[in-house]
């Protein structure tokens, strides 16, 4: 025990001894997560495995650093699919790993995703989550007449928003809209989806126009501190904010402290439908890594179902394997988990994928749609011009990327059109 | 050993220390900037920042905290650099004091003043509890530039104040205490003394004090990005994100450049303006 997991902690070395799998991972970084990693998920594995989480800059940096010296430690990377095209080069072809786990292999279009729109398979799917909404109990009162919570329109979410501010004399919605807030997400997998039914092409149309309008209007019963806010599971349990919108994994704190308080609810819809947009960690080998076998093997224990329930409980992220998830599961699992398959099942349902074929252009992807954000939302600018500015900005991301249209784009030949 | 040749020995490591981590990366960043990721010559880095949306914002922001910060932090340093110089008793303990906030990283302070600001912070508590507010209020958002700018110049006051006044104090210690006694026999009050005397003769202190904390307002961080984050972009900050979050390199050595140019250009200000010849040195 002591030595297989405290030491190495204590050592916080990074040098691998010959038999040990270095699984280095931007997921399962917060303190209690890695520990739970080590400490009931990586613990059965037959064999010698040193979980390394980190950010992602240094993630990146090091896995190019090892991959240009030609001298790669690392066994198995743990990452988000849009993190992956940043590393794309430095990665082995797996199809061989693909065939040896057929629990993932079935969800075709999750172990689809892992090829990075390429021939062969970059990762495999190790875990998923969405985005979904949370709601302090007290704020329910407030919710429009003949409302349903499960099945909200964007424009109720705004009559309910303004209620809030109304009663409590505070603006009580708030967005994860700070230095590592995920804001982007929401633009580029919800709004966009929900009134446009597109990501890229539609992204300076008619509906877009309304849309940013629409969302400006809204931001005046949002709460000013979301430019703050990177968890909104904090504002949420200091009751700053009672209705947000996060990452599943960015709310669990507050449904495990306090239950009873929270309630999670499916994103609003809106003209074009339900927009959503899963999220998708997977693992990959990278190229030379010192003991090929020995990843495989840790790459095919973690997508065994009872482990992948394991890391469920560990990290909040769901099994990409189809498993029936046992009755002992953590508060966060039981309130987000309906409101999870309640988003995806509804019948206005309107599933956004995860960027593809961007490679190392993910990061300016994310940030045009964040600047068109600010521009229009936070500094007021005019939003015709933002976004005849933005789509040229688009466009050439697009077109250095040569990255084709997803959904829910219609699909394209060649490079993704911006209009 | 040949004797004459001990000093070099004795400054060889860190001449290469220097190299290795100082000389060689500026190189390296140099040319990223003006190439791209195939090796031509070029200059769409500059163009990629100049014509993002936070360049402007980022430069007037660094520029205009270097301008309030330093020089409120020049008049609190030979201020209090003179009381310290005045003292007979207690003077180690009182400098020990007000150079606390030099050993604390500059992250740490940035947490240290936003627990203090924060909608459910210190500050707040203390004005709800003595019934000047009816309830946390947020004072911090994009709302409010003038709070957040507020907030990081004190942050940043209270935090570096004390790099000047190290290098003060020891400039005051230099000084001959017979230019006071003769300054005093034509009668020449306090501040006649500290006009015509004590400032001319700082000069030198006050040269190397200014330049060192004119460079380091530039690159400015931490205390932004905990106080301000997004609303308040800075060069270093928008260096750091097209370094990671956008995964542009070049561009954030396009970055890294054009806060070299500055502080190049401020520093050269600095040694005209302060230029002591060397004869009238001390």
């Amino acid at each position: 025990m002591i030595k297989k997991i405290i030491l190495p902690i204590l050592l916080g070395s990074s040098i691998a001894s010959a038999s040990e799998v270095v699984f280095y991972s931007t997921q399962a970084n917060p303190l209690k997560e890695a520990d739970a990693m080590r400490n009931d998920v990586l613990i059965n594995f037959d064999g010698e495995v040193k979980f390394l989480p980190q950010e992602a800059g240094p993630f990146f940096s090091r896995i190019e650093a090892e991959s240009r010296a030609g001298s790669v430690t690392l066994g198995v990377l743990g990452a988000l699919h849009g993190q992956f095209p940043q590393i794309q080069d430095s990665l082995d072809s797996i199809d061989d790993v693909l065939g040896s786990v057929p629990e993932i292999k079935s969800n075709k279009t999750m172990s689809e995703l892992g090829k990075l729109g390429s021939q062969n398979q970059k990762y495999i799917p190790w875990m998923q989550a969405t985005y979904i909404m949370a709601a302090n109990k007290k704020a329910l009162p407030y919710l429009p007449a003949g409302a349903d919570v499960n099945a909200l329109t964007y424009d109720e979410l705004a009559v309910w928003a303004a209620n809030l501010k109304e009663a409590t004399g505070d603006a009580k919605l708030g967005f994860p809209a700070g230095e590592k807030g995920l804001m982007h997400r929401f633009l580029q997998g919800y709004l966009y989806p929900s009134f446009t039914h597109s990501v890229v092409t539609d992204f300076r149309g008619d509906d877009a126009k309304a849309m940013w309008a629409w969302f400006r209007d809204l931001w005046q019963d949002v709460n000013p501190r979301s430019t703050a806010y990177s968890l909104m599971q904090e504002p949420l349990l200091t009751e700053e904010v009672w209705v947000a919108f996060d990452h599943t994994a960015r709310l669990k704190d507050a449904f495990d402290q306090r239950p009873d308080d929270f309630i999670a609810f499916p994103a609003p819809s809106a003209k074009a439908g339900r927009g959503f947009m899963p999220v998708i960690a997977g693992l990959a080998i990278p190229a030379g890594t010192p003991d090929r076998a020995a990843s495989v093997e840790l790459i095919k224990y973690l997508s065994q179902p009872e482990v992948q329930v394991k890391t469920l409980k560990a990290t909040g992220f769901y099994p990409i394997a189809n498993v029936e998830l046992p009755a002992d599961l953590p508060a966060n699992v039981r309130i987000a988990g309906k409101a999870i398959s309640m988003q995806a099942n509804a019948a206005d349902a309107l599933p956004s994928m995860l960027p593809v074929g961007l490679g190392d252009m993910s990061g300016q992807f994310s940030k045009a749609y964040k600047d068109t954000f600010q521009q229009i939302v936070l500094r007021n600018a005019d939003i015709d011009q933002i976004l005849d500015r933005q789509a040229m900005v688009l466009k050439t991301i697009m077109v250095s990327a040569n990255a084709p249209c997803w959904a829910p784009d219609k699909p394209s030949d060649g490079v993704c059109p911006v209009n | 050993m040949n004797i004459k040749s001990y000093p070099y020995i004795l400054i060889a490591p860190s001449i290469l220390f220097l190299l290795a981590f100082f000389v060689y990366p500026f190189i390296e960043v140099f040319s990223q900037a003006f190439t791209t990721s195939n090796g031509e010559i070029t200059l769409k880095n500059f163009d990629t920042i100049f014509n993002d949306f936070n360049f402007l914002p980022s430069l007037k922001n660094t520029l205009l905290l270097a301008l309030v910060v330093v020089p409120v932090q020049l008049c609190m340093a030979i201020g209090m650099s003179l009381m310290i110089s005045k003292m007979k008793k207690g003077r180690d303990t009182v400098l020990y004091i007000w150079t606390i906030p030099l050993g604390i990283s500059d992250l740490a302070a940035g947490i240290i003043w936003l627990a203090l600001l924060d909608q459910n912070g210190f500050l707040n508590s203390f004005l709800f509890s003595v019934g000047i507010i009816d309830g946390p209020e947020s004072w911090l958002n994009y709302n409010n530039p003038v709070a957040i700018f507020a907030a990081i110049v004190f942050a940043e006051i209270w935090r570096a104040t004390a790099i000047l006044l190290v290098i003060l104090v020891s400039g005051i210690g230099l000084i001959p205490k017979e230019y006071y006694e003769a300054a005093e026999i034509f009668g020449a009050n306090a501040w006649v003394r500290l006009w015509k005397v004590t400032l001319p003769l700082l000069r030198p202190s006050l040269q190397t004090a200014l330049i060192l904390r004119t460079l380091l307002a530039f690159e400015v961080f931490a205390v932004v990005m905990i106080l301000g984050g997004t609303n308040m972009p800075v060069l270093m900050g928008e260096a750091f994100n097209w370094a990671f979050s956008y995964r542009d390199a070049g561009a954030a050595a396009a970055y890294a450049v054009v806060i070299l140019g500055l502080s190049v250009a401020f520093t050269l200000f600095y040694l005209k303006v302060l230029h002591v010849p060397k004869e009238a040195q001390i």
